[in-house]
């Protein structure tokens, strides 16, 4: 065993890993570097694992694939929708945490903050949110794990919102906070998607707390996790705000 | 490049079995395939699609990130190796030289043959109908395995696609089982390829 140096990038993800273990303790296993290529490893008697160049190569592909995945996204191409007999029931839960964490927001005390690129910063009220014009839709969800669930949201559509404050909609990200610190952010054509919206309901009801209450950034043409819940704040940005879990290594842009 | 792809002439080129360009594809497909199934497994293991998961230790990535950023990596990998493989084949008429014309009765007779141990490798330059079959059907499969792969992270963006493959839950069914046929093909190949180890050399320096 040879001793190991900790340069600052090292000692910044082992406490990021130690932060992350009290979500999800597999992950521990990626950055300690058990990056096993089956047999590979055994036979060349080197492990692949130890090496940061490849974290980082990895790490290249991945915004490059990010790049590759703008650029194949069309504005207009629609997700499929589905019938409501088709809709999953019941419909699974999934966070990163477990459902009985999911937090509480008081919905008459309830702002959604709306900053940076924007005209009209205003903190939104949920009556102010629910008096605009409205649609719904019945699309599939797609976990980065690999299940699916089909589910009708309903809310306004985020195009309307952020023309109606004024956003620059030629800025790069829009950004989200969430009451459970979740945050992610997305890419202006995405945000601007027929399909993105601003859930307030599901399944014709108000979107229940397991769901994000009291709203949810929902798109059909994303990955689940970058479907943001119990959203607080809204922030269009020229500067890239990343994620909570594009920050540990899921793909930013996280197309589906 | 002409004298690399000229494999046409390889029995004049002081008996070269493989050319230079084949080799290195080969060996760069195997390494693709390698990360790609050992990544997936991780991939499968967030959520295991039938009642057993894979083992840990014979998975890459870690977790889940990491599976994926493997999977996405090497999938460049697969994808251009494979277009090229299949272009240079095609229009260098390899493909049709040295898998065609298939024979059902030829087939079953060297499976007989291969059963009892005396299938014919005297010949590396040709391929016996069981190579033939074999190797067209893992082009198949891989064909697949790309095609599916791409409807489970795009499948907005492929409608077609898509529907062709009946919908994005039972690509996931096909990429699964496209994966099994693929890892069932390499388990018999590398056995075939040790009891015959002229062969893997061959793979290895051309002769």
């Amino acid at each position: 065993m040879k001793t190991q140096r900790i340069d600052p990038q090292t000692a910044d993800l082992i406490v990021r890993d130690a932060l992350g273990e009290l979500h999800i303790p597999a992950r521990r296993a990626f950055l300690r570097g058990a990056v096993t290529l089956g047999g590979l490893s055994m036979l060349t008697g080197c492990s692949i694992s130890d090496e940061p160049s490849i974290e980082s190569m990895l790490m290249k592909v991945s915004r490059f694939n990010d790049k590759v995945q703008a650029w194949m996204f069309d504005p207009k191409r629609l997700a499929p929708t589905y019938s409501a007999s088709m809709i999953t029931r019941p419909f699974p839960f999934n966070a990163f945490y477990g459902e009985n964490k999911a937090p509480r927001v008081d919905a008459e005390s309830f702002r959604l903050d709306v900053s940076g690129k924007v005209a009209d910063k205003h903190a939104w009220s949920l009556a102010e949110l629910q008096a605009l014009p409205q649609t719904e839709q019945i699309t599939r969800h797609i976990c980065i794990e690999g299940w699916s669930a089909i589910g009708r949201w309903g809310g306004v559509p985020f195009a309307d919102f952020l023309r109606l404050v004024g956003a620059d909609l030629s800025a790069k990200y829009v950004g989200f906070k969430c009451a459970d610190d979740y945050y992610t952010s997305i890419d202006m054509p995405t945000a601007l998607h027929p399909q993105t919206l601003m859930a307030l309901s599901f399944d014709g009801k108000t979107l229940p707390v397991r769901h994000g209450f009291p709203l949810k950034l929902r798109m059909p043409t994303k990955l689940a996790y970058k479907n943001p819940k119990h959203v607080q704040a809204i922030f269009v940005t020229n500067s890239y705000p990343g994620g909570y879990w594009e920050d540990q290594g899921y793909n930013w842009f996280g197309g589906s | 490049m002409e004298q690399l792809i000229s494999s046409g002439q390889e029995a004049k080129h002081g008996g070269v079995i493989h050319p230079a360009w084949l080799r290195i594809m080969h060996w760069v497909n195997a390494l693709a395939v390698l990360i790609l199934v050992g990544s997936g497994w991780t991939i499968y293991n967030a959520s295991p699609l039938f009642g057993f998961e894979f083992p840990r230790e014979i998975t890459l990535g870690g977790w889940l990130a990491g599976g994926i950023q493997w999977h996405f990596a090497a999938m460049w990998l697969l994808g251009i190796n494979g277009v090229l493989y299949l272009l240079i084949n095609v229009f260098s008429g390899r493909l049709a030289r040295r898998f065609f014309p298939l024979s059902a009765g030829a087939l079953f007779a060297d499976i007989g043959s291969a059963l009892r141990g005396h299938l014919s490798h005297a010949d590396l330059r040709r391929y016996n109908m069981v190579q033939k079959a074999s190797y067209l059907f893992v082009m198949l499969v891989s064909v697949l395995l790309v095609l599916s792969g791409l409807v489970l992270m795009q499948s907005v963006q492929f409608p077609l696609l898509r529907e062709f493959l009946g919908g994005y839950e039972t690509a996931r069914y096909i990429h699964f089982f496209a994966m099994a046929a693929l890892v069932g093909f390499v388990i018999v190949h590398v056995a075939m390829a040790l009891l015959v180890p002229r062969s893997l050399l061959a793979m290895v320096r051309g002769r």
